[in-house]
């Protein structure tokens, strides 16, 4: 840890729950994972996301975000990855070496990123698939629900892959949605989406945190809006956690305000500016 | 011009062309969910009919039970099929995968032989008239059933692809592995599920080819048939191959009436299909449904 300013210092044990509050829903303790067993990604990674609320999780590109969702979700194996080392909890229950589908039916969902969503099918029926762990009959309910979040999807009867990008990252969560989840993984929900669609989609996360009550841990390139709608975030380099703090604490940290927010103010020449970035990795 | 003839071969080429239809929709629905070219298809056919036929005449279970018999066995002939063989085969080269449909086609063709021998052997009667007119047209009563037994057959997988659970996980599994995943679906199920029903359907279109002419290996070159069908309704649309099989077996038999007629060349009837499928593949390769390969950088 070379962090410079003072205040930047991560609590010494960053799985205690953030703001102590009670046990967190989702605990990743210290996990390495490894792709196509030689490829270290994750080395000691560790957070903690407390019920009800929004956790943001930072970092440049191949710091290991994705990878962290998919050891969380499971879907890492389908990408022949593998969690060595640590556990992943969830509600108090181990769930590192469970399947993906298990996890979902325990209440984890994960929204991948670039929507991957069914092209080839209707709205009606990607909404429907979401809802494929469930067999009980308020899905027709269900899919109201999502209508309500996102009424513009209900104009839409065609095939998805006609949507707009906007559209097709409502019909995401909306799918999300639909597997009654209690924590969503959100992976960059803004990708490719013009800022007022970025605002739209963000609003809506809210909204569904406050009036549902689901628990959402959001991988975010958009630094600013992640730190906005959240409560809580880390900042992953290099595989693992650098920093962590309460979103405000993050948003006036110089650090993640240069790295992460961009322009803190004064005017640097281009020379400076680059080794200033050189100086300032958190290794 | 013999107008009788060429009415009762269209007639016989929609009712065969439904049959090829069924098979090529068994095919396809293996091919989408699994990536696997089946070359066995054709010896499920063999199988499903061999065992109802021996259920019939063998253990003289009557008709509806040795059916229903018959179904429950393919369902787990096909579950099994997709756990022993397939399942350690996933991420294998494609070519390895075909070649073990081909050595299953071969292992089951040669088992069958040995079981049942290689002399055709008739079902028993099944219906009390052999055969009913519609219209000018006398038709075996055994056609009408295939015709209508094809049909619900195409009207189910319609059902089941758009309406059921399953069918859903079905279609996101064919789309996109990873995406059907991370919604709670298991892949291996899917995998396992697709041989179940293709290998039920597949025998049910056996049975009834058996019921009109009988059961012998002849009923595999079924499995080959489907090659031109499901070529020409492209390889990943189960639509298409509805309509490619039917296409497929009018155009055989407008083969056999212009060569009985006029050309008198002989056996066209088993080659046409063929050149419709050197044809497609020089001009349409992707089919008349098939998604084009857009390689995406």
């Amino acid at each position: 840890m070379t962090a410079t300013s003072a205040h930047a210092e991560p609590p010494p044990h960053p799985t205690l729950s953030p703001e102590g509050r009670g046990q967190p829903l989702l605990s990743v303790n210290n996990i390495e994972v490894v792709y196509s067993d030689v490829i270290l990604v994750l080395r000691g990674l560790s957070l903690a996301v407390p019920p009800g609320q929004i956790v943001a999780l930072l970092g440049a590109n191949g710091a290991g975000k994705s990878t962290t969702l998919k050891a969380i979700s499971g879907l890492l194996r389908t990408e022949d990855g593998a969690i060595t080392r640590g556990e992943v909890r969830f509600a108090g229950e181990p769930i590192q070496a469970l399947d993906a589908g298990r996890i979902v039916r325990k209440g984890v969902f994960q929204v991948m990123e670039g929507r991957r969503i069914v092209a080839d099918m209707t709205v009606i029926e990607n909404l429907r698939l979401g809802a494929f762990t469930r067999r009980d009959r308020a899905v027709g309910a269900d899919i109201d629900r999502v209508f309500h979040f996102f009424p513009r999807l209900k104009e839409r009867t065609g095939l998805a892959g006609y949507l707009s990008g906007g559209e097709q990252q409502m019909l995401a969560i909306g799918r999300a949605l639909m597997a009654q989840p209690k924590l969503i993984l959100m992976d960059e929900p803004s990708m490719g989406l013009s800022p007022l669609l970025v605002k739209e989609v963000f609003a809506i996360i809210q909204q569904l945190n406050r009036e549902l009550g689901i628990t959402i841990l959001l991988v975010e390139q958009n630094a600013r809006m992640a730190l906005q709608v959240a409560s809580y975030g880390y900042v992953m380099e290099n595989g693992k956690v650098v920093l962590d703090g309460t979103a405000a604490e993050l948003a006036n940290n110089e650090d993640v305000k240069e790295f992460y927010l961009g322009g803190s103010g004064e005017r640097r020449s281009f020379k400076n500016l680059k080794s200033y970035r050189r100086r300032k990795r958190w290794i | 011009m013999d107008l009788t003839l060429l009415g009762q071969l269209l007639l016989n080429g929609v009712i065969v062309g439904t049959l090829y239809g069924v098979v090529a929709m068994c095919f396809v629905l293996i091919y989408k969910a699994s990536q696997v070219v089946n070359f066995a298809q054709g010896e499920f056919l063999l199988i499903g009919a061999w065992v109802c036929w021996s259920m019939l005449t063998t253990y003289q279970i009557p008709f509806v039970w040795s059916f229903l018999i018959t179904l429950v066995f393919m369902l787990v002939f096909g579950v099994l099929l997709q756990i022993v063989v397939l399942r350690p085969l996933i991420g294998e080269p494609v070519i390895a995968v075909i070649m073990v449909t081909i050595g299953l086609s071969i292992v089951f063709q040669a088992l069958m032989k040995w079981m049942f021998g290689v002399f055709a052997q008739p079902f028993p009667p099944i219906f009390e008239r052999d055969s009913v007119t519609i219209g000018a047209l006398e038709v075996k009563t055994v056609y009408v059933m295939s015709m209508i037994v094809s049909v619900i057959i195409m009207a189910g997988f319609g059902y089941f692809f758009k309406a059921t659970r399953l069918g859903l996980a079905m279609r996101a599994t064919a789309f996109d592995q990873q995406v059907a995943q991370s919604m709670g679906v298991s892949i291996h199920q899917v995998f396992a599920l697709s041989w179940a029903i293709s290998a039920m359907v597949s025998a049910v279109a056996g049975v009834v080819i058996g019921i009109v002419s009988g059961v012998s290996s002849g009923l595999s070159f079924y499995g080959i048939k489907v090659f031109p069908a499901v070529i020409l309704g492209g390889l990943d649309s189960i639509v298409g191959g509805v309509v490619g099989g039917i296409v497929i077996g009018v155009l055989e038999n407008l083969a056999h009436y212009l060569d009985s007629q006029f050309l008198h060349w002989g056996n066209m009837i088993e080659i046409a299909p063929f050149y419709v499928l050197i044809v497609i593949l020089m001009i349409k390769p992707y089919g008349l449904f098939g998604t084009r390969d857009i390689e995406r950088v």
